[in-house]
């Protein structure tokens, strides 16, 4: 693997630490609770594109598996607490 | 198969780096807006624009690598694009029907003069 390669990867890797640490902090002070969910939606993106990068980095198939995982259970999640937080029942 | 491995890679690290600024642009956005609904609109960058461009660029990589097509992360910004409008809308009806909930009490509040407890509340439960 190139340096530009493993730079860029480097590079992306922080990019998202960055972008993780300021969505935390919207879900620390998020005025409201759907400020909240869409914050942690974010962060099951974040976590996804991490596990991808991480799967260019180290060669391996496997790690598509684990983010399309993370995906679904992001959706699952969030549309659940949406539904929660609008009707107090996930389930009618 | 023509190509050679730095070309490759070198448009595997563009998409990746611009992935990067794309998800930071959007996390900055989502922070710094004022309003709920403000706030909807940047993670759109992230989502659609963000994920393409890595799993472009896992594909690319990967159908070097292996020599043979390999599509499969693609499948990941496409589930992307069945879920996230889903979210996205019952998130948007919360904050609305939220909204909408505390101005109804606030304008009841205002114009409803204090009462006392009468046989109906206490039967409404």
């Amino acid at each position: 693997m190139s340096t530009i390669l493993s730079g860029a990867i480097t590079f992306a890797l922080a990019c998202y630490a960055l972008a993780s640490i300021l969505v935390v902090s919207r879900l620390v002070r998020g005025p409201r609770a759907q400020d909240r969910v869409f914050a942690l939606d974010l962060l099951y993106l974040h976590a996804m594109l991490v596990v991808m990068v991480l799967g260019v980095r180290h060669r391996s198939d496997y790690y598509f598996e684990i983010a399309l995982l993370i995906a679904l259970f992001g959706f699952v999640s969030s549309a659940a607490m949406a539904k929660f937080i609008l009707r107090g029942e996930v389930i009618e | 198969m023509s190509m050679p491995l730095v070309w490759i890679e070198l448009i595997v690290a563009g998409l990746l780096v611009v992935s990067g600024l794309l998800v930071l642009v959007a996390a900055i956005g989502f922070v710094r807006l004022q309003d709920f609904f403000l706030r909807m609109h940047p993670p759109a960058l992230a989502y659609t624009l963000g994920s393409w461009c890595v799993a472009i660029a896992a594909a690319l990589y990967f159908s070097y690598l292996e020599g043979r097509l390999a599509l499969h992360p693609l499948l990941i910004p496409v589930v992307l694009a069945i879920t996230v409008p889903v979210t996205t809308v019952l998130l948007a009806r919360v904050s609305l029907f939220r909204q909408r909930a505390a101005d109804a009490d606030r304008s009841v509040a205002t114009t409803v003069q204090p009462r006392t407890v009468t046989d109906a509340d206490r039967h409404s439960g």
